[in-house]
Order: structure tokens, then sequence, then C-alpha cells
């Protein structure tokens, strides 16, 4: 059930006034994203102090400077690696990382990977705009084959990442996929991912209407998030279509919930026995590594 | 000069270790808890020790998925307000320079081990070398500023990893401990001191209200207060260049302020970071310059050389970067000569002749992975002596 806590949800309080305005395009589906997430931290009652959110480069890169917590902003594709230090010496707060197509499956893929496989507690939202917006239009491991981009001016010949399917093949204990258009659905999918005792992989499928939209005529933004809803755009996840939005079966949700170990909590586990057995050792050279 | 073997009487056993032990055992004494490694040689003892160790005083050990995610991991578990180590070799120092700069750009403090290998790419994992005193210091891209530490000894292993982090937490620097091969993997005999109860350096934490908190203030002594995750700061860390507030900024005048403080920072506190030891400086004629296992060679050649009535110094810079400038103008002011023996194709002699400007500096440089031997020293000073005084 979705719960509609949206009249007294003020996503002001989440947000450092001072640095409005933001600095995302008109129609870019990021900011829906990043008030999903806040949505979601609002109802879930997260200490603010506890909250810390690690971003990459790139648009999606910038969110965090926006989120009144402790924010940390590094370097390109990263995140994930910075996260995990963070979050191994201090568990005692949660981490968030929020990072882009190609920050997180390009330059960051091995870090996505070995997260999934790890399991330590993290949720990470990788907004899919198909494109590296920052850099000017550039063609991403997501974006669709045939897509116009500035280094793929003949269309794209690559196929693109299924982001989920690498995650879950990964082995990532939670992966789930929303769209920018169903705002409550993709909160309950964060605040979800955001509950879930490891490693939280979310692709948010945004749009970047001002230079991926504009090269590839696909009009306002409004009408690319209204594709998004009508026939969950990316139909050229798995085969080469001449029209990247006709209908696919693109599921979307959670996708994959599974329990296991959580790496920190394991971690920790182990090395509170090995203590405990040195402890009871009548060893002289007990612990003398 | 005591760079091997403790001068005092023992007051503990002495222990048989190797330098990449030593190194472990200094970070678990200075307090570090947490380590973000990937296995290389010959670095990867320090790893395989602190993954027995680190469980045992509460702290973490992970060994990542390859050394960038290693260098990242250390610098967020230093976000969180812990004190990180990684180590590595060539190669992975090559692979973690740009999230160097980030630590260095940011004012995060954490401590990086490169023991050195041949080189350049792969090079010789098994062999010594000296080939990154000029990478240690000027890797990453852009200006930053940057702590270098040069042990030459087991000993002096773990005690300058000790001073790494007694220099990175209340400086907010990345500090790089570099030392070869030779003495990464040769054992010898130390007495370590307990460091329990020792007071270590500690970061300037932010204090009073968070809404006057600006996260890289100027104060008074250039270091601006770091504040902990979970205090109530909220800030925001970025590698992007940025203003006092530590939001991104592209004022020119802010940034020159701020980067301006950065690059100038370490300035006033000199007689904190800089360290060297002098031997036969006095009436040197011809002063010996050299680091780590040179360094070594350098001690024996000084004896071969005294034996023959030459008369030869030697300055060894154990804080390499930033290089102890007027100490080495100090114990030059008699030389008419100088020779910098080097594990490497001329780095270090270019920074002496650069300080030296107009004495003769002259190297030896070696780069196929054999030491440069105490006779090799000596035979170049005796040369230099006996054309100096023609």
């Amino acid at each position: 059930m979705i719960v509609d806590s949206a009249s007294a949800f003020d996503v002001r309080t989440y947000l450092r006034q001072e640095m409005m305005p933001h600095f995302l395009c008109p129609g870019c589906g990021h900011g829906i994203a990043l008030r999903a997430l806040l949505w979601a931290v609002y109802e879930l009652g997260l200490d603010k102090d506890k909250l810390a959110v690690v971003s990459g480069i790139g648009c999606a890169g910038r969110l965090s400077a926006y989120i009144d917590a402790n924010t940390f902003h590094v370097t390109h594709g990263r995140p994930l690696a910075y996260a995990t230090g963070l979050a191994l010496a201090r568990p005692d707060l949660h981490v968030v990382v929020i990072t882009g197509d190609g920050d997180c499956l390009a330059i960051g893929g091995n870090h996505l990977i070995h997260a999934c496989r790890r399991n330590l507690k993290l949720t990470c939202l990788m907004l899919n705009n198909e494109v590296y917006g920052m850099t000017g239009g550039q063609v991403s491991p997501t974006t669709s084959e045939t897509r116009l981009t500035t280094t793929t001016p003949l269309g794209n010949s690559e196929p693109n990442f299924d982001a989920c399917t690498l995650a879950a093949a990964a082995g990532a204990s939670f992966v789930g996929r929303e769209v920018t258009h169903h705002v409550p659905k993709l909160k309950q999918l964060i605040r979800a991912g955001l509950e879930h005792p490891g490693f939280a992989f979310i692709e948010v499928l945004s749009d970047c209407t001002e230079i991926f939209g504009r090269k590839n005529e696909l009009g306002s933004s409004a009408e690319m998030v209204l594709r998004q809803k009508s026939e969950l755009r990316p139909s050229a996840y798995r085969d080469t279509v001449d029209s990247p939005f006709r209908s696919s079966d693109l599921p979307t949700g959670i996708l994959t919930k599974t329990e296991r170990p959580e790496y920190g909590a394991a971690y920790r586990t182990a090395a509170a026995a090995q203590r405990a057995r040195l402890a009871a050792s009548t060893d002289q050279n007990k612990g003398r590594t | 000069m005591n760079v091997g073997q403790p001068a005092s009487a023992p007051k503990l056993p002495w222990r048989l270790i190797s330098g990449n032990h030593a190194c472990a055992l200094g970070a678990v004494a200075a307090g570090c808890r947490f380590f973000a490694g990937y296995p290389i040689t010959p670095s990867s003892e320090i790893a395989e020790r602190l993954s027995r160790l680190l469980p045992l005083v509460d702290g973490v050990f992970v060994q990542m998925e390859d050394e960038i995610a290693s260098i990242a991991a250390v610098i967020g578990a230093s976000m969180g307000g812990v004190k990180a180590l990684t180590a590595t070799s060539g190669p992975g120092f090559s692979l973690k320079q740009e999230n160097i700069g980030y630590a260095a750009g940011a004012e995060i403090p954490c401590v990086i081990v490169n023991v050195m290998r041949g080189g350049p790419s792969t090079g010789m994992p098994t062999r010594p070398a000296q080939g990154e005193i000029m990478q240690s210091r000027w890797g990453s891209h852009g200006d930053y500023p940057i702590i270098v530490l040069a042990p030459a000894s087991v000993r002096e292993i773990h005690d300058e990893n000790m001073r790494a982090f007694d220099l990175a937490e209340p400086l907010r620097t990345p500090v790089v401990i570099l030392y070869d091969q030779d003495i990464a993997q040769r054992t010898e005999t130390v007495e370590l001191g307990d460091a329990n109860g020792v007071a270590r350096a500690q970061r300037k934490w932010a204090s009073g209200p968070p809404a006057a908190y600006q996260p890289y203030a100027t104060g008074e002594d250039g270091i601006p207060a770091m504040s902990r995750p979970g205090a109530g700061y909220r800030v925001h860390t970025t590698g992007l260049n940025h203003a006092e507030n530590g939001f991104p900024t592209q004022s020119p005048q802010a940034v020159e302020r701020n980067l301006g403080r950065l690059l100038t920072k370490f300035e006033r506190h000199r007689d904190l970071i800089d360290s060297w030891q002098t031997l036969g400086c006095d009436d040197a004629e011809v002063l010996i310059v050299a680091i780590g296992i040179s360094a070594r060679a350098a001690l024996r050649a000084l004896e071969i050389c005294r034996a023959r009535s030459l008369r030869a110094g030697l300055f060894r810079p154990i804080t390499l970067w930033p290089f102890p400038e007027n100490a080495l103008r100090e114990a030059a002011s008699q030389a008419n000569a100088v020779l910098v023996p080097e594990m490497n194709a001329g780095q270090l002699s270019l920074e002496v002749g650069r300080i030296l400007g107009g004495k003769r500096v002259e190297a030896i440089h070696r780069f196929n992975g054999e030491p440069i031997t105490p006779a090799e020293i000596a035979q170049r000073v005796e040369t230099l002596a006996r054309e100096m005084n023609q």
C-alpha cells in the first residue's frame, strides 16, 4: 500500500535552501528522484545527522550538495568505494549513494559489482538518463541502441546494460527499478531499499530533456516522462530497435529481494568472536601478530 | 646515527620482524583502525598483518576490488572520523593518484604506504627501486600540498608510520610513507616501545554552534576544524574548488583565497613536519644525500671514507616532502661537492641541485634492481674529493 504522506511532507526541510536555485536543467528527472528520496527519508524518520549521502561525478553526483545531511561529493565512479569505507567505519550512519549511469556502470562498474557481492548495508540510487549530460551529451553504457549522442553521430551501435539484471547477477540482495513518473511508487521503492538490511540497488529511469531529448527529437519533458509511463522506455535494453520507446515489458518495482548476511555485521561478529577466543586463551603469545 | 638499532638498552624483548610487519604494528600503535588495500608485491604483508591485527582492536580490515577502491574506502573511513591507512606499490600508487589529490584538496587525513619496486609499469616487483620520489610529490593533477616520509630501517618504518598519523590528523592531509622493497622485506631486530597510553596527535574537531561553523574556515593556524558525521554539522565535502562554507565555487576571489590557504598550510607547521639526520656534515667536503636503502649504503660508505681520511658527510631527509631545504643548505655549507646515490634515473638529485644551486651535484643512478653498494659510493666520494682538490 502506498502511504500518502505527501501533504505532510515538506521537501524544503530536507534541502539546503542556501543552495537554491539548483542547477538542473528544466525538465530533468533528477529533481523528482531527489524528492522521492527525501520523501522516503521523511517517512522513515531518519535522523539527518545520521544520514550520509555519497555521490559521484555527473548531473546525479551534484544532487548531494542540495541535501541537508552529511554529504560527500567524491571522484568520478568511486562513490560506492568511498561509501564502503564510510559505512564500515561508521555503522551508526545511514549511507546512501547517488550515482548516474556513466558513474555507476562505466567508470565505476567494478565497484558496483563488488558492492553487490559484498552486501554491505548501503542504498545505491542510480539515476539513469541514458547519457553523460554534464559533459554535453556523450553515449553512456545505458544509451539505447540507434540513439544519437555527441559521440555517436551515426547512432549508437553498442548494446546497453540492463543495470538491474547486472546487479542481480552480481549478487545484490535488493534490486528495484522505477520511473520518475510514478513518484509515490518511486518513493515506496526507495523506502524499501533504505529499510533493506544489506546492499540495495535501485535504478531510477530519469530523463535528460535538454541534451539527450533534444538531440533525439523526443519532445518536451512531459512527453519523455509520459513515454516512461506508457511504454517503459528502454525496450532497447536487450534488443536493437528502431524506436526506443516501443512497448516493453521492462519490469519495475522490487525485482530481487533476498536475505543474506550483511557484510559489516558479519565482520564485526567474527572479530568479536576472535577477541573472545584470545581473551579465554592462556597462550602467553596470544594476539601477538 | 642510529637507523638500525635502538641506542638504549632494551627494556622490552627484541623482535625480529620485517619492514612491512613493522609498518602494520606502527599503524595500530598510532591508532589506525581502518585499512583497505589490494594485493601487490612487495607490500602485501602489511595488509596480511593488519587483517589479523585490526579485528583485535575493534578496527576494520577490508580487501577491496582494486587499488582505486582501496584509497577511496580509506578516505571514506577517514571522513567518518577514523584513522585510516592503505598500502601499495608502484602500479597501485599510480592508480591511487587521483584520489590522493581528492584527499589533499578536500583535506581528509589518511596515510598511504608506497613500497617502491622497479618500474616503469610492472617493472621488477621483487626488486628495490626509488622511482617514486617525484611521483609521491607531484603524482596527482593540479597544485596540492602533501607530506612524504622516507624511513630507512625497519624500526624507522614503525616510528615514521606513527608520525605519519600524527601529521595527517592534525594537519588534515594525506601523508605518504615511501620506502623501498629492500627495507620492506628485510628483517631486522627491533625493540618496539609500548605505545599504549601515549597520547597521539588528534584531528581538530569542530565545536560550537553548527550554524556558525565553516568547514574550511582559515582559522589561526591555517588548518580548518573538521566535523564528524553525526555531530550535527551536516556539511558538504567536495573535490570541486570550494569556498569556506564547503560548497563549490568558481569565484576567482574565493578560489584564490581557499586554494591559496591550502597550498601554504604547511608553512607554519614546518617545525612539526621537517625531519632529517646528518652525520659528519660539520667538516664534510663531500656531502652525500640519500634516502632509504641508498642511505643505508651511504652509512657504511662514510665509515670507509673516514678510514681513508676522506671528509664525507651524510644528509638524510626523513621528511622527503616538503623537502627540508634549509637543513640541507646548512649541512652542505662546508661541502665542495654533493653526491646523490639513488635507485632511479635522476630524481632526488634534481631537487638537491635546485636547492644547492651553484654547487657541484653529482649522482649515482641505479635502476637495475641492485642496490648501490657502499664501495661504489666511497669510490665516487674519493674521485670527487680528488677532483675538487685539484
